[in-house]
């Protein structure tokens, strides 16, 4: 059995880490890996299309119910899903009271107490959109994920949203050894998408992994619980995915210490691209407009 | 004068002294918090020197042994915990309930358990899942248990720890709900730990909740009389409320309300229809003073019950905001104690005089305690506070004398080589710094809890605080101290 490998896939909510990741998995497990998923994200929504059903029973829940996480047994709250991929969600609070944080803090040590992340090639952290405080950084501090992958798109807060994730690898990659593994780019049609993308990644100087285009199979595919992988085997989609699954493999210990830019230099970046106005020239043109 | 000091130091050396062993960034910062009173600017007649050079009330030098406590010690264990017909909840984790269960000697009427509260301890002991999922039905449910098995209790406060403001629960609306479904008080104190950089900003918060969730209320039908007053800032460590009390009653006032020592939420309620407030402790409860002058035009002044001269002093100028009964009845009071007075001073004066004195307390007894132990003769030669303010070192001028040691917010270090080498008679301060003095070879007193002894308020309390200086300067146990084989022959 080759070193487990811990990946984490971040990025600014809504932008498709969920729906990449699983398709991701499922065409990883493709290739005869053995994974195990951790969902960080209260919703509880990270396995989904990997089960065909949302997760019942999340860590967090089962253990308020039962008490503490002592009470649990790991069989309760990992459950087996597409094709042999182990599926465990945290869970948490509904939005707006608690702290989320601290349940993806308790439901990872739980996991990794318990024995969760043996006999596994791969565990994949799937977590909530920005890092928002020290729990969702959770898998990116010492001994937990090697590479994380940063979902995005060529929308401007998508951009800012992974430069500000790489800033949150930066401060952690020194004392740990998490690596930025590379951008992910997850097709909006927007402007000069690709090449914005791949100056992101330029400037943070790490890869572009995978450009994945937009197709509108992905929505069928997840109306039906499923993976691409599963829904539409042939698809063109599902070679998509299992090219950035095998680039992902590939990319083992190849991953970078980011150097995230200013939000300066990211407007400046837009600037060049001519996707946006300069400060004074926008205020200019609104005054025109108005007067 | 103090007979016991083998080389006199001046305190300015003594400071540099202790100074140079900090690094030069910390030397540097904890140079502000120390001083010596200077001479009181020309013309000045109502200060005895001037103490207020040292800076106050910021945030203490990381890696020091400060004295300090926090936020929730302030308001829980300060200001609501005295209030007796409450439930006070330690709202988090149950450690900081548990430590403060008890409260601080803070005396009271009543029957423990049925309509009195103040030495239980509630607390809604968080665990992980309500630091996950929040803690808010928790606290509902402790309200109504709270309810239910202690029907007399007339109201609950919610005491902050740490966690519900990094959750950020709330409890605001849980006190509103409970409130409506069960008809009491219910008073949320967002008094967390962290807050401020000492248990002063706790007595804020505390007052301000006072203000927000009592004052605010439906008011009450007291009925009202010409000679109501409020005693404000008085915690009945020991019962020193009551003996402060007596005298008031003593000369024709009625007492309403006593805060917080034995109070109940109806004294607190009828309190802004007093005439005037009597402030005792300043530090923690002059925010409410202020309040209830603004908003109920109820004046207050400040007075000192702490030995016979400034008893005396304070009972005319409070009888001087009445008419010329009460004025006649002080000076009857004041003259019906001398004899008392007098006893004292004939029994202790000869055993305590020139003996020096060194305290560090909270935010009122540095200065207030000062002028009993110079009833008895005694000489103040260092003193300073846990967590006063710049206008608490001002009022300290008016009994300090000059040349004494001033120290803010001293570290256990500071104190300690303070105490070492100037070895005072007596320190007064807390339980941390007794066995440590003791060690020395030097009595002590805890000027907190008054030892377990007290009331220490009034002419009663003078005669306790003058056996008890006594019992501890004149204990024997001090000439055993040295080894009898290490004497030389």
């Amino acid at each position: 059995m080759t070193a487990l490998r811990q990946i984490a896939f971040y990025g600014k909510g809504g932008i498709g880490k969920s729906t990449t990741s699983q398709n991701t998995l499922a065409a990883l497990v493709e290739m005869g890996q053995k994974i195990l998923i951790v969902g960080c994200d209260p919703k509880a929504d990270s396995t989904r299309l990997i089960l065909n059903t949302k997760l019942q029973d999340t860590v967090l829940h089962l253990a308020a119910e039962a008490g503490s996480v002592e009470d649990l047994e790991l069989e309760d709250v990992m459950k087996v899903g597409y094709k042999g991929i182990k599926c465990t969600e945290a869970g948490g609070p509904e939005p707006g009271v608690g702290c989320a944080g601290r349940g993806v803090i308790t439901a990872i040590n739980f996991l990794e107490e318990n024995g969760a992340y043996e006999d596994v090639d791969y565990v994949s952290y799937d977590v909530l959109g920005d890092v928002v405080c020290g729990g969702f950084a959770m898998p990116i501090r010492e001994n937990k994920a090697q590479e994380i992958y940063i979902v995005m798109s060529g929308e401007m807060m998508a951009l800012y949203a992974a430069n500000n994730i790489a800033k949150g690898i930066l401060k952690y990659a020194n004392s740990g050894g998490v690596r930025l593994g590379g951008l992910i780019c997850n097709e909006r049609q927007t402007d000069r998408e690709l090449e914005l993308a791949e100056a992101l990644a330029a400037k943070l100087g790490c890869k572009m992994i995978h450009f994945v285009p937009r197709d509108n199979i992905v929505q069928h595919a997840e109306l039906r619980r499923e993976t691409v992988i599963q829904y539409a085997p042939e698809s063109k989609q599902a070679e998509e995915y299992r090219q950035l699954a095998q680039k992902i493999h590939d990319n083992s210990g190849k991953g970078v210490i980011p150097t995230p830019i200013t939000m300066e230099e990211l407007e400046e970046m837009l600037m060049d691209f001519g996707i946006m106005q300069s400060e004074e020239d926008r205020l200019a043109a609104i005054e025109a407009a108005g007067a | 004068m103090a007979k016991d000091i083998p080389d006199p130091i001046a305190p300015e050396k003594l400071i540099e002294e202790v100074l140079s062993a900090y690094p030069a960034k910390a030397a540097k910062k904890r140079a502000r918090h120390l001083g010596v009173a200077q001479p009181a600017a020309e013309g000045d007649t109502e200060i005895v020197s001037k103490c207020d050079t040292v800076k106050s009330n910021v945030k203490s030098v990381p890696g020091v042994m400060t004295i300090r406590g926090c936020a929730y010690a302030g308001s829980k264990g300060v200001v609501w915990g005295p209030v007796k017909d409450m439930v006070h909840i330690s709202h988090g984790p149950v450690g900081c309930g548990h430590y403060s269960w008890s409260q601080r000697r803070n005396y009271y009427t009543g029957t423990t358990g049925v309509d009195s509260f103040v030495t239980m301890q509630f607390t809604t002991d968080f665990q992980e899942k309500d630091i996950v999922f929040g803690g808010d039905k928790k606290l509902e449910k402790t309200i109504d248990e709270i309810n239910e098995l202690f029907p007399l209790a007339k109201a609950v406060s919610v005491q902050s720890e740490c966690p519900i403001g990094l959750i950020g629960d709330d409890i605001e609306a849980v006190a509103r709900k409970k409130k409506t479904e069960i008809g009491k008080t219910i008073v949320p104190v967002r008094c967390e730990g962290f807050r401020g950089v000492s248990q002063s900003l706790g007595h804020h918060i505390a007052n301000d909740a006072i203000r927000d969730w009592v004052l605010e209320g439906e008011g009450s039908d007291y009925e009202v009389s010409p000679y109501d007053v409020n005693i404000i800032g008085d915690y009945n460590i020991g019962g020193d409320a009551w003996s402060s009390r007596i005298l008031l009653e003593e000369i024709g006032l009625n007492v309403v309300g006593s805060w917080s020592g034995d109070a109940t939420l109806a004294e607190m309620e009828n309190a802004p229809k007093a005439k005037l407030n009597l402030i005792h402790c300043y530090r923690s409860m002059n925010y409410i003073c202020r309040h209830m002058e603004e908003k109920h035009g109820v004046p207050w002044m400040e007075y000192n019950f702490f030995g016979p001269s400034q008893i005396a002093a304070s009972l005319r100028a409070i009888a001087a905001k009445f008419d010329e009964t009460i004025q006649a009845n002080a000076e009857a009071v004041i003259a019906k104690y001398q004899p008392l007075v007098d006893e004292i001073l004939a029994k202790y004066k000869p055993r305590l005089e020139g003996k020096s004195v060194m305290l560090y307390v909270g935010g009122l007894r540095p200065r207030h305690v000062a002028t009993a132990y110079h009833d008895l003769g005694m000489e103040i030669v260092g003193t300073g506070y846990e967590f006063a303010h710049g206008d608490d070192y001002k009022r300290t001028g008016e009994h300090i004398k000059e040349g004494t040691l001033i120290y803010d917010d001293v570290t256990g270090y500071e104190l300690e080589k303070f105490i070492e080498t100037m070895r005072p008679d007596l320190v007064g301060s807390g339980i941390k710094e007794k066995y440590p003095t003791q060690k020395m070879g030097i009595p002590f007193r805890q000027m907190h809890s008054w030892d377990y002894s007290g009331p220490y308020h009034g002419y009663d309390g003078f005669a306790i605080f003058a056996r008890d200086m006594d019992l501890a300067i004149n204990n024997p146990v001090w000439g055993m101290f040295d080894a009898p084989w290490k004497k030389s022959a």
